[in-house]
């Protein structure tokens, strides 16, 4: 069960190898959580992650194989882990940033980023919470990103993607409201991780440390909306105003 | 059983809300419809919700309120109240002190029932008198999962009996209890009140004269720190005679009149309660007490129940809410009391006025909190995670001299530490399970904490 400042006892994490959710895990399991479900495309690729965690005090770590694209098989995916466990906390962390020159050229890719990012999303955030229900308790962390807030033409897709997952996010925390579950939507900016590598950070760029700061306050907190770091939340109240020619410079780099 | 409504539901302190069906009983026997057809993340009864934390909710199972059931007579005769686990000491205290008894134990709070009394095994100022509430309890009726019904008493039965004193609620539903109660000669307490600068100075006036009174108290300013740290207003009182009364008094010794003077709306926001507020409060409310006031004619509202006069006070720590913290550590480990008091205020700890008492003997409840020794309590205000770093190095520091945590203040404790603040731990869950085969009887609590 979470506790009265937000400690968490357990946790799913819905793309078990992104960085920025281990980042969180270890936070979360230094803070008494003790039972880990990491749910990832490959499984093997947790194994180091998972030792980890032993390490820092959880008591069972387990990893399941799952794939944002394979929506038929969430529910059951999902379902068996609840089954196992009573679960505090799911991260839905998994997603992919893609490569928006790559995706003209190849606009069946782009589709199947956002299917990725967006209808994966809602697949697996509607089963989790139909879970949670069932439950009476849970807090869903859906990684959305400050893409969402204003597409820009340099990652459009993505950024309409996670604007899309962010929007879900928002409306299923309100449904949820009474019983119990709710739904905390995280907006990192630039975060210094393997799928930002090679790329010229942003501004207020950003580690997963951070993140995991972010996201441990804003759950003591019962915060619906986080961002990190927390001061893209002004930056991007001015970003949103723009007018349109002006943030057509800014977004072009 | 047709659907039950739905129902969100948080202590005392508003933290970590969780959703349940709610079972609303009016009578014992529609106690008994409440516990039919469990499902199967089980049942839990709740009181008035005093708790603080989480062990009168069951997230995705079922919650019966037994407020409804609050009928009691006073037996006048034997001075033994037989009352439904619903009936809440706020309504016997309007009975029976106008015949002149009291209730055995009252917590700061007059709004809990009986059922949560029992559960809880609660104490009160005349604790190093008179023991907990279930040392009280002359029988109750406690029904089980199958919804058989037993009659406990602590010499028939003491194992069921005391593994449901202090129990949470987990070893089944209290249908009612018989308890003796107290007479008194005045509804007026006869009340000193003396001011100590330091914690040294308060302990000691403790150690050495809280014998001569049947209540005792004392309140510390955490935030103070230095040479003033720990410093505090001691309250101590006994109710008074009938000769000690003004002729006022006299003409109607037993009167009784506990009213709330004002309603806290859910409108405050959080952090209206920070370090500058806080600080500003104890400094006036500790200029206010008299430096010394001997024998003072307090009613009983004003002496045991003085937070009860703004309903709904929880409110103002806004939405994200507070929780109590309250440990007990044994006699002889004072300087382990000093340390954690030490770090409360100088790690910034932000509380009003803490409250500090001596306990007398332990019950033989197997969860019962109090122990002779030293028990404080303070409210902080949620919403800051680094908190529990805090408080967990305190929790292990006062399960390091064979002290524990309050099951009904918390919301925060490691589940490792649960067997060693209560070493009886294992013994009860045998109990548990010899009763509740099929584990019925769940809380939030209970699988926060292990208990199960
Ligand atoms: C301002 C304030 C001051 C307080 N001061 C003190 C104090 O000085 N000393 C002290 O000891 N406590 C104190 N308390 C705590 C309070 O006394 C206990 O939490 C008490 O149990 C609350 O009773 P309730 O009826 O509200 O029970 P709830 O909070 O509703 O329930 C508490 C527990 O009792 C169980 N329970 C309730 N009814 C039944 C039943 N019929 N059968 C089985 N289990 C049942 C519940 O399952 C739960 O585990 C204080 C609380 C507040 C808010
Ligand atoms: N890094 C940033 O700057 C940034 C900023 C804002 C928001 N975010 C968001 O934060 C989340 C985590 O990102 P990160 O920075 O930690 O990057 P990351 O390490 O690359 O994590 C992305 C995760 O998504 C998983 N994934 C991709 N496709 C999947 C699929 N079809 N099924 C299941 N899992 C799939 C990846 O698993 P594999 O190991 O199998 O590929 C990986 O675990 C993402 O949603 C991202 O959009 C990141």
């Amino acid at each position: 069960m979470q506790d009265a400042l937000g400690a968490v006892q357990s946790l799913l994490v819905l793309g078990g190898t992104s960085e920025i959710a281990a980042s969180i895990a270890q936070r979360v399991v230094e803070r008494r959580c003790q039972t880990v479900v990491l749910a990832a495309r490959d499984t093997d690729a947790t194994t180091g992650l998972a030792i980890d965690l032993e390490r820092r005090g959880a008591k069972t770590v387990e990893t399941i194989a799952f794939d944002a694209l394979d929506i038929a098989s969430h529910e059951k995916v999902i379902g068996q882990v609840f089954e196992n466990h009573d679960i505090d906390l799911v991260i839905l962390a998994f997603g992919v940033l893609g490569d928006q020159a790559d995706f003209d050229e190849h606009p069946a890719a782009a589709a199947k980023a956002v299917e990725v990012n967006y209808v994966g999303g809602v697949s697996a955030g509607l089963v989790t919470a139909r879970q949670f229900r069932r439950q009476g308790h849970g807090t869903l962390v859906v990684l959305s990103s400050v893409a969402a807030e204003r597409a820009r033409q340099t990652n459009f897709v993505y950024g309409s993607s996670k604007a899309g997952l962010d929007a879900f996010a928002q409306g299923l925390g309100d449904s949820l409201a009474g019983s119990g579950a709710r739904v905390m939507a995280v907006r990192p900016g630039f975060v210094h991780t393997r799928m930002t590598e090679g790329m010229e950070p942003q501004p207020f760029s950003t580690t997963p440390d951070v993140v995991a700061s972010a996201v441990i306050r804003g759950l003591a907190r019962g915060s619906h909306t986080v961002w990190a770091p927390s001061i893209l939340r002004w930056v991007f109240a001015l970003m949103r105003h723009l007018p349109r020619p002006v943030w057509q410079k800014i977004s072009a780099r | 059983m047709a659907e039950l409504p739905l129902q969100l539901l948080t202590g005392w302190g508003n933290t970590a809300p969780t959703a349940a069906r709610l079972a609303r009983a009016h009578s014992p026997v529609e106690l008994l419809h409440a516990i039919a057809d469990p499902p199967p993340r089980g049942v839990i009864a709740r009181g008035l919700g005093r708790s603080y934390g989480d062990p009168a909710q069951n997230a995705g199972g079922r919650v019966v309120d037994t407020t409804g059931a609050c009928e009691f007579e006073l037996d006048r005769e034997r001075g033994v109240v037989r009352a439904s686990a619903g009936a809440s000491l706020d309504d016997l205290m309007r009975a029976i002190v106008p015949h002149g008894f009291f209730v055995p134990v009252t917590p700061g709070t007059r709004y809990v029932t009986v059922g949560g009394a029992i559960a809880s095994d609660i104490h009160g100022k005349n604790h190093h008198k008179a023991g907990s509430w279930c040392n009280h309890v002359e029988s109750l009726r406690l029904a089980n999962a199958d919804g058989t019904i037993v009659d406990l008493t602590p010499g028939r039965n003491p194992e069921l009996f005391w593994a449901t004193a202090g129990g949470m609620g987990l070893t089944g539903l209290i249908i009612d209890a018989t308890f003796r109660c107290p007479t008194i000669e005045s509804s007026r307490v006869l009340v000193d009140t003396e001011r100590a600068p330091d914690l040294d100075t308060v302990m000691a006036m403790m150690s050495e004269r809280d014998h001569l009174y049947d209540y005792s108290v004392a309140w510390i300013d955490l935030i103070t720190r230095g040479r003033g740290m720990g410093r505090s207003v001691l309250q101590r009182g006994r109710f008074a005679r009938f000769d000690e009364l003004s002729a006022a008094h006299r003409r109607d010794p037993f009167a009784y009149r506990a009213d709330i003077l004002a309603d806290a709306p859910p409108v405050f926001p959080s952090g209206l309660l920070n370090n500058l507020s806080i600080r500003v409060f104890n400094e006036l409310w500790f200029r206010k007490s008299p430096k010394l006031r001997f024998g003072e004619l307090q009613s009983i509202p004003q002496f045991f129940h003085p937070l009860d006069m703004v309903g709904n006070w929880n409110n103002i720590y806004g939405p994200r809410g507070f929780f109590q913290w309250q440990c007990v550590v044994p006699n002889g480990a004072e300087d382990t009391l000093h340390y954690v008091i030490d770090q409360l205020s100088s790690k910034g700890c932000t509380s009003f006025v803490a409250v500090l008492k001596r306990f007398g003997e332990s019950s033989p409840g197997h969860l019962s909190f109090p122990a002779p020794g030293w028990t404080l309590s303070l409210d902080i205000p949620a919403g800051e995670a680094d908190m529990n770093d805090l408080l967990d190095e305190l929790d292990e520091v006062v399960a390091g001299v064979g002290g524990r945590l309050y099951l009904a203040k918390d919301s925060r404790l490691k589940p490792e530490l649960m067997p060693r603040m209560y070493p009886r731990l294992q013994e009860w869950k045998d109990i548990r399970a010899k009763v509740d085969p099929g584990g019925v009887w769940q809380s939030d609590m209970a699988r926060r904490l292990g208990l199960l």
